[in-house]
């Protein structure tokens, strides 16, 4: 276990947990934003919007192989009630857009958003009359993936950035999430 | 003062009508876990039975035939991919093959075989995850761990031979994209001995256990009838009592020369349809490994097809015509006479049929996918009336479907 | 199934040439009792399809085309139907599962069937005005509004066309053209900006 990143710089003494509990006596300082975040990030619970063909990835990153269970994420919960995370996967067409937006707004706070997939980036190479060009005209992305479909580890790769953008959050006891414009990064 | 009212059971039969209720519309949303996509029922329930039910479906309809209109015939493969996305090489030939029948090419032996290899490769790795997700619904989360992770090694194979783990793209008009890679045949009879086992796992956990004959056995019959006066194809029609398989009844693609069975079965419930696809992943081994012992040495694309195969990469650089050629198709398309040309293929999920018309030129006119799934979800408003409620997804992970195919 | 059984029975029927199965074309007026006819008597018991196509400058301008089936006799027959007025008669009578190839084609292309027990639109929304299939409409769509009022309220979205610049490369067919390939619709792109 890493422990909390913060915790590190915060010791003189060196040690595996960087917690030497002869000095600090059981009792570790932190900023609450650090603990509430990393308790956060660990622990992200999916809500797969699976679309189409990048749904069959974000499957087989659950499977034994890609094993999306390290990082807490294998408690796929198809309720918006109970999940952090929406991951767009697959083409999200004019019909189906109502529907995506109407299932972000019953998450509850703090959600975030990972657009999976070109299709669900950008429209990927569907420019028809149906599709949605980019899940981002319906929702807030936080994180978007590219690939078509993209492989599982470029989909974990892009959940741990979503972690380290989890880490990095302040206010995060505030009542008030976010109403904001999200700072979003292209994955590779 | 107490007052009672007497009834008798003739007022209650009387007024058996308002004491029954209304019924409840329940939607079965675009977004739901059992629905294999974005499938979206809407059910009229009295208690727990279903009374009627409307699929809406749509909500994934990309505009594919619109889009092939624009694209060149090379151009539109990796559309196909994506139609049934769990067999994509299966939805690759059998594009090509049409369009290869309206230009009136014939393909050589070993492209054919290499297509049969990879058609039966996709079988497999379709019918995996359909028994996989099927089981999921019914409850049997298990069985669903073991057959993505032979899934993973299809991936492996798959991503040797085309570079990519699925939405492979790997056919062109004319031929394939490039040569088998060495060695490859030998890991693929490795997996098909690794397969079989995990056929015999799942096997083992769910054909005579309990809970699934329960929850399959008798569920929603299709009779011979039903099933063709509704269209359906492939093992959906199979395991209603139908023989045809167009594997063996129209061959294409040298499927003559091998020697396989075609599970048939008897009362067409949902537990005919998930034995049909167990015994169809073992012939498709048999086919195999068939195919990977006499695999025909020579030329891998048609050689004769001048406007319409990329010539070999090393005469491009070096010789005039290959170079206007190669800028030609590239640029125009390849050339296909004008004419029309229907051709169904044996997939997975039924019978894929493309309908191409073409007025000569790069890019067709009319480009008609017909998805097996469409026709699969044509008959739910017949089949599904009249069981419980959660009998839905068990008669949905029977009849297999993907969205892809089914909006395009 | 030789053509004489069909021309001889239904005598508007013409043989059209084709390279794969026997193909016919087929009056709408004959369409329900050929297509009982083919059923009962010569064995094609499965509908494998029906679809819509434009035919862009023909009269009718609609056709439908049908492939049938014979599991018996394994084999394919073809009709081709001009839809006289935008019409043509429902075979969802005979054929069950021509229910949704039918909504389909009124949905693409606005085909009108005559006795289908529920047309209404199958891909699209219930909505929406266009038929996207013909010729006519573009491949990037129209703007037309969104499908859900409280979404579109929300978001300000409404179906916009999809961007065509650097759209598929293709030179716009038949013989090699003067200039380089470019995007096929070119109705904004570097030199005129969107409108």
């Amino acid at each position: 276990m890493g422990g909390c990143p913060n915790l590190r710089q915060t010791t003189m003494v060196k040690s595996d947990f960087g917690y030497n509990s002869k000095v600090e006596g059981e009792v570790i300082v932190t900023r609450a934003d650090a603990v509430v975040n990393w308790v956060r990030s660990h622990s992200v619970w999916p809500m797969p919007m699976g679309l189409a063909c990048c749904a069959i990835e974000l499957m087989g990153a659950g499977g034994s192989r890609f094993d999306i269970s390290r990082f807490g994420m294998e408690v796929m919960r198809f309720s918006p009630r109970q999940a952090d995370c929406m991951i767009v996967a697959g083409t999200v067409t004019y019909k189906m857009a109502e529907v995506v937006r109407r299932i972000y707004d019953q998450m509850a706070e703090p959600k975030w958003v990972v657009a999976m997939g070109a299709c669900a980036s950008t429209g990927g190479m569907y420019r028809s009359y149906a599709t949605l060009q980019g899940v981002d005209n319906i929702v807030p992305v936080d994180i978007y993936i590219s690939g078509c479909p993209p492989r599982p580890e470029a989909l974990l790769d892009g959940m741990m950035l979503l972690q380290e953008k989890i880490r990095q959050e302040g206010g995060s006891l505030k009542r008030t999430f976010r109403g904001r414009t999200v700072e979003t990064k292209i994955v590779r | 003062m107490k007052t009672t009212k007497e009834i008798s059971l003739g007022d209650i039969a009387a007024h058996a009508e308002e004491l029954r209720g209304e019924n409840m519309t329940l939607n079965m949303g675009p977004s739901h876990p059992a629905t294999h996509g974005v499938l979206r029922l809407s059910l009229e329930l009295d208690g727990d039975t279903v009374v009627k039910c409307d699929p809406v479906i749509g909500y994934l309809h990309r505009g594919d035939e619109k889009i092939a209109e624009n694209m060149t015939y090379n151009q539109f493969v990796p559309y196909t991919d994506r139609l049934d996305y769990l067999a994509p090489l299966a939805n690759n030939v059998a594009y090509a093959i049409a369009v290869e029948k309206l230009a009136g090419l014939k393909m050589p032996e070993r492209c054919e075989a290499i297509r049969v290899v990879c058609c039966e490769m996709a079988r497999i790795s379709s019918h995996l995850l359909g028994l996989g997700v099927y089981a999921m619904d019914t409850g049997a989360w298990t069985v669903f761990m073991y057959t993505f992770n032979e899934r993973e090694k299809l991936y492996s194979l798959f991503e040797e031979l085309t570079g990519a783990r699925f939405t492979t793209s790997y056919t062109r008009i004319g031929g394939l994209t490039r040569d088998l890679p060495e060695g490859w045949l030998k890991k693929v009879e490795v997996f098909c001995d690794g397969v079989l086992k995990v056929i015999d796992d799942v096997d083992k956990l769910l054909t005579r256990n309990g809970i699934f004959l329960e929850r399959t056995e008798g569920v929603a019959p299709i009779s011979k009838e039903l099933a063709l006066a509704y269209g359906l194809t492939g093992p959906n029609l199979r395991a209603s009592g139908v023989g045809f398989d167009l594997r063996k009844d129209k061959p294409y693609s040298g499927y003559e020369k091998y020697d396989f069975d075609v599970p048939v079965g008897t009362k067409g419930d949902c537990f005919d349809r998930y034995l049909v696809r167990m015994e169809e992943v073992r012939q498709s081994v048999r086919i195999l490994r068939q195919a990977c012992k006499s695999m025909p040495g020579g030329a891998w694309y048609a050689e004769d097809a001048k406007k319409i195969f990329l010539p070999p990469k090393a005469k491009i650089m070096t010789k005039m015509e290959e170079l206007i050629q190669n800028f030609m198709i590239v640029t125009e398309g390849p050339q296909i006479p004008a004419g029309e040309v229907y051709f169904e293929a044996e997939n997975p999920k039924g019978s894929l049929g493309f309908y191409v018309v073409s007025n000569g030129g790069g890019v067709p006119y009319r480009l008609r996918i017909r998805g097996p799934s469409f026709v699969s979800l044509s008959i739910l408003p017949v089949i599904v009336p009249g069981n419980y409620l959660t009998d839905i997804a068990s008669i949905l992970g029977s009849l297999d479907f993907v969205m892809g195919e089914c909006d395009r | 199934m030789e053509a004489a059984v069909l021309t001889d029975r239904f005598p508007r029927t013409q043989v059209l040439p084709a390279q794969d199965m026997p193909t016919y074309q087929v009056a709408g007026e004959d369409l329900l009792e050929t297509v009982r006819f083919l059923r009962d008597a010569q064995g094609f018991d499965l509908l494998a399809d029906l679809c819509g196509i434009d035919w862009k400058d023909r009269t009718p301008r609609f056709g439908v085309v049908i492939h049938l089936l014979s599991t018996t006799h394994k084999e394919y027959v073809r009709l081709h139907v001009g839809a006289v007025h935008d019409a043509v008669p429902s075979v969802s009578s005979l054929h069950p599962g021509a229910n949704w190839h039918e909504r389909e084609a009124f949905d693409m292309f606005g085909i009108r069937f005559d006795g289908h027990p529920d047309p209404r639109r199958i891909l699209m929304w219930d909505a929406y005005p266009y038929h996207p299939l013909r010729k006519d409409f573009p491949l990037a769509g129209i703007e037309v509004p969104f499908p859900a009022a409280d979404v579109a309220e929300v978001t300000g979205q409404s179906v916009k066309p999809a961007p065509m610049m650097g759209g598929p490369f293709v030179s716009p067919g038949g013989k090699m053209s003067e200039g380089e390939p470019s995007a096929l619709d070119q109705s904004w792109n570097e030199e005129k900006p969107k409108a």
